[in-house]
């Protein structure tokens, strides 16, 4: 499944991270990489972007790129 | 014995509160902002402490050092070419994971690091623990708490400094970030080579430059060819042989494996020295979140916020602006009586005072409005409404980012498009650099309030508010333009901290206001200054002009015949003639003025240019103030000011009736607003853009289409207008 595809308050863990270098790099260094456990805070009004929370603190991404990135067990 | 002076580099993730640790140890007045990356330029500042003569420097706050954006590539360089002789990194003990990312790259860039574990009683109430002792054998690094808005531990942080700085201990023995086997043989392998073929001449880390260079990293590339001289190439080559074998063993980019390595390097130290205790705080940001970013009343609220900072900027700035002019007609009131007659005097109460004074009284506008700016950004709130307002800017071709500029740009375009450096990618940047001068800027808004005032009596609210709308959407228009045209291609990743609100303290909202509008009273000080004084002579000169009547003849004539009337009649009937013969004479003065206007240097240029303003409805008075304009906007009501003979009674009254006097309609106003509004940038911000562009081009690029677009707007509503027979 992908990021893009969670619904708000729901929690899984990422398997791939994809995407052009850049935007990869620059999700992995911001600490969201395989493995680390990502929740869906809420989307923004417009429903993009979306607010997530990991290793405790709050990111915003846009849907595009949520799109890039697999996530499993989602729960 | 003067003190040695030692370098301290400031390293941090943007939020870190690192610029509040700065103030502390310095005490300079500089930016803090709680939306990311407000440190946009490198700040330094001084203090002596413990017999040490120490030199801050604020690098930009950063989550990385890898070169992508303009704030990571000056933090790198920094440290990298100024070799600074510690380095403290600033560290949220709330966010010690993300932030030891940071850390560990500063660590492989074999400089002397400290940590600052900030913000330690966060992370206490978040029921987090964290191990000092134990991260600083780990790391090898010597750690430090400290609660930068309390001031804590920043003597202590300083003392440990000094101590690292003056300690002998080369960093190489401390344990560093170790990689998979295979890429450690690559590392070991490239090192290897680097060293035979530079023989120790390079002026980096060989570790750390073989890490770069499997990386592929650009700028370590270039430096290399640089600095490696023939032996260069080999060495990138070898670099590229090393980094396909390591893409075909692991399948994937070794910069991205190496990312996913150094996190899990970090992932084992959060194991050892971090114990989160299970119970969740309450958490207060997130329940404010559930407000102002709520799916149904979150834009609303954005929208009154930013609705009632407009009208605290403007209703209650009234008050302060009515004293200023009320001061102001005082003071040039007592200069006239102190300064004998004649052309200094009117140098100083007519160029001078005038000029300086129509644009100082704006003041108390341009610090309210700057301290709900920084309002916003201390708070948090400014990062909420790049959330909120992504999905939109996104449509122009932006990133949520840009909003924050152009916000800024109704303030003041200068610090607006300082701003536009926190955005990642230099398209982005252009491109919000170039429409950011349709956000009318605070400096406008005085010509709007006269000329709307003059003109549209009870409407002028709603027509300045549509000047304001009409630049919005033309920023959309162009923007979108130029993006589809001249700046095609992808935004930067759109990854953003959100980070938890803060309560705002008054004294950093205070010197944040502060900075900003020094900006304007620099300009007072001067370019308008400067400004006012070349304008008003360019208007009384030249002084021997042959006036197409003898005004002086003919003025004492008039009195002549009223005084020799007055004698033979009624007392009643000598007080009617008195009146009578005032306003004769003030209607023959005004002429003469008027005339003299006209003849003078800046009416023969504004009459040379005039054509260019007919079709727009702009007379040259009009056409000159325009022109002077380009100083800072706020001479153009100045100038038309002096041009009209405004005496000094209430300015911007007389100013109003001298504009309906001189044959300007309603029509003819609007057209000039509007050409206000879209026109050339002034001199301030033009220096700015080419500053932050870097280019001369895409300065003059930004002069000649926006006042183009100015002439072609005006146009379009004079002659508009016309035909649907307004005027």
């Amino acid at each position: 499944m992908l990021l893009s595809e969670m619904r708000e308050g729901q929690t899984a863990t990422i398997v791939r991270v994809g995407g052009n270098e850049i935007l990869r790099r620059r999700i992995l260094e911001m600490g969201i990489l395989k493995g680390t456990e990502v929740y869906v805070e809420k989307y923004a009004p417009l429903k993009d972007p979306l607010e997530l929370i990991v290793k405790g603190y709050h990111v915003m991404l846009r849907v595009e790129e949520a799109a890039q990135i697999t996530v499993e067990n989602v729960r | 014995m003067h003190p040695k002076t030692l370098t301290i580099a400031l390293a941090g993730n943007p939020n870190s509160g690192k610029t509040t640790i700065f103030n502390n140890i310095t005490g300079t007045r500089q930016k803090v902002g709680n939306w990311p990356g407000v440190t946009v330029e490198k700040k330094e500042g001084s203090v002596t402490k413990y017999d040490y003569n120490l030199k801050i420097i604020d690098l930009p706050g950063t989550y990385s050092l890898t070169p992508f954006s303009i704030e990571e590539i000056v933090a790198r360089n920094y440290v990298l070419d100024e070799k600074p002789d510690v380095v403290i990194d600033i560290i949220d003990a709330s966010n010690l994971e993300r932030s030891l990312y940071l850390a560990t790259q500063l660590r492989e860039l074999d400089c002397k690091v400290l940590f600052a574990l900030n913000m330690a009683d966060l992370a206490r109430s978040r029921g987090m623990k964290i191990d000092d002792q134990k991260l600083s054998e780990l790391l090898g690094v010597p750690v430090v708490f400290t609660v930068g808005n309390k001031n804590e531990g920043v003597d202590k942080l300083l003392e440990k400094t000094i101590e690292l700085a003056e300690s002998q201990i080369g960093s190489a023995k401390v344990r560093k970030v170790k990689y998979s086997k295979d890429i450690e043989d690559s590392i070991d392998r490239l090192q290897q080579f680097i060293q035979d073929q530079t023989d120790d001449t390079l002026p980096y880390n060989i570790r750390w430059t073989a890490i770069k260079l499997l990386e592929d990293d650009k700028i370590v590339k270039e430096r290399i060819v640089e600095k490696a001289e023939n032996s260069g190439q080999q060495i990138l080559q070898v670099a590229r042989t090393l980094r396909k074998r390591l893409e075909d063993l692991f399948d994937d980019e070794p910069q991205i494996v190496m990312t996913d390595e150094r996190y899990g390097f970090i992932a084992g130290i959060i194991k050892e020295v971090q114990t989160t205790s299970i119970k969740q705080r309450i958490d207060i940001s997130r329940n404010i979140d559930l407000l102002l970013t709520n799916r149904f009343i979150g834009f609303p609220i954005f929208v009154f916020f930013i609705w009632a900072m407009f009208q605290l900027t403007f209703t209650l700035g009234e008050h302060p602006v009515g004293w200023l002019e009320t001061g102001i007609g005082w003071l040039s009131g007592i200069i006239e009586v102190i300064l004998p007659d004649g052309l200094f005097e009117d140098l100083v109460v007519d160029g001078i005072i005038a000029g300086v004074g129509s644009v100082i009284v704006f003041l108390p506008n341009i610090l309210i409005l700057f301290f709900c700016i920084a309002l916003f950004e201390d708070t948090g709130y400014m990062a909420r409404s790049a959330f909120l307002m992504d999905k939109i800017m996104h449509l122009i071709g932006l990133h949520g980012k840009s909003f924050i500029p152009m916000l800024m740009g109704f303030g003041c375009n200068v610090p607006a498009i300082m701003a536009t450096r926190t955005l990642e990618s230099e398209k982005d940047r252009i491109l919000t650099i170039l429409i950011t001068p349709f956000m009318s800027c605070s400096a406008k808004l005085p010509v709007y309030i006269i000329l709307a005032g003059a003109f549209f009596g009870v409407k002028a609210g709603t027509v300045i508010f549509s000047i304001y709308l009409l630049g919005v959407v033309l920023s959309i228009i162009t923007g979108r333009f130029f993006r589809s045209t001249l700046l095609k291609g992808a935004d930067a990743p759109f990854v953003m901290e959100l980070p938890p609100y803060r309560i705002p303290m008054l004294k950093s909202l205070l010197i944040h206001m502060w900075d900003r509008s020094k900006i304007f009273l620099k300009k007072m000080g001067k370019v308008i200054l400067v400004g006012s004084a070349i304008v008003w002579v360019l208007s009384v000169f030249p002084r021997n002009i042959q006036y197409s009547v003898d005004y002086a003849t003919k003025k004492d004539k008039l009195i002549a015949s009223y005084n020799s009337q007055m004698q033979n009649v009624s007392e009643a009937d000598k007080q009617q003639l008195e009146i009578e013969k005032d306003a004769a004479v003030a209607a023959l003065d005004k002429a003469r003025q008027s005339e003299q206007a006209e003849r003078s240097f800046i009416g023969r240029m504004g009459k040379a240019i005039a054509p260019l303003f007919a079709p727009l409805g702009i007379d040259w008075r009009g056409g000159v103030a325009l022109l002077t304009g380009f100083v800072a906007k706020e001479i153009v009501i100045s100038t038309m000011g002096v041009l009209h003979a405004v005496g000094d009674e209430d300015e911007s009254e007389a100013l109003k009736n001298a504009l309906s006097a001189s044959g300007m309609t309603p029509l003819s106003a609007l057209a000039m607003m509007v050409f206000v509004l879209l026109y050339l940038p002034c001199l301030a911000t033009t220096t700015a853009i080419k500053k932050e562009t870097g280019s001369y081009k895409w300065m003059f690029f930004s002069i000649g289409y926006s006042t183009s677009m100015a002439w072609f707007m005006a146009f379009l509503v004079y002659q508009g207008g016309k035909l649907l027979g307004y005027n």
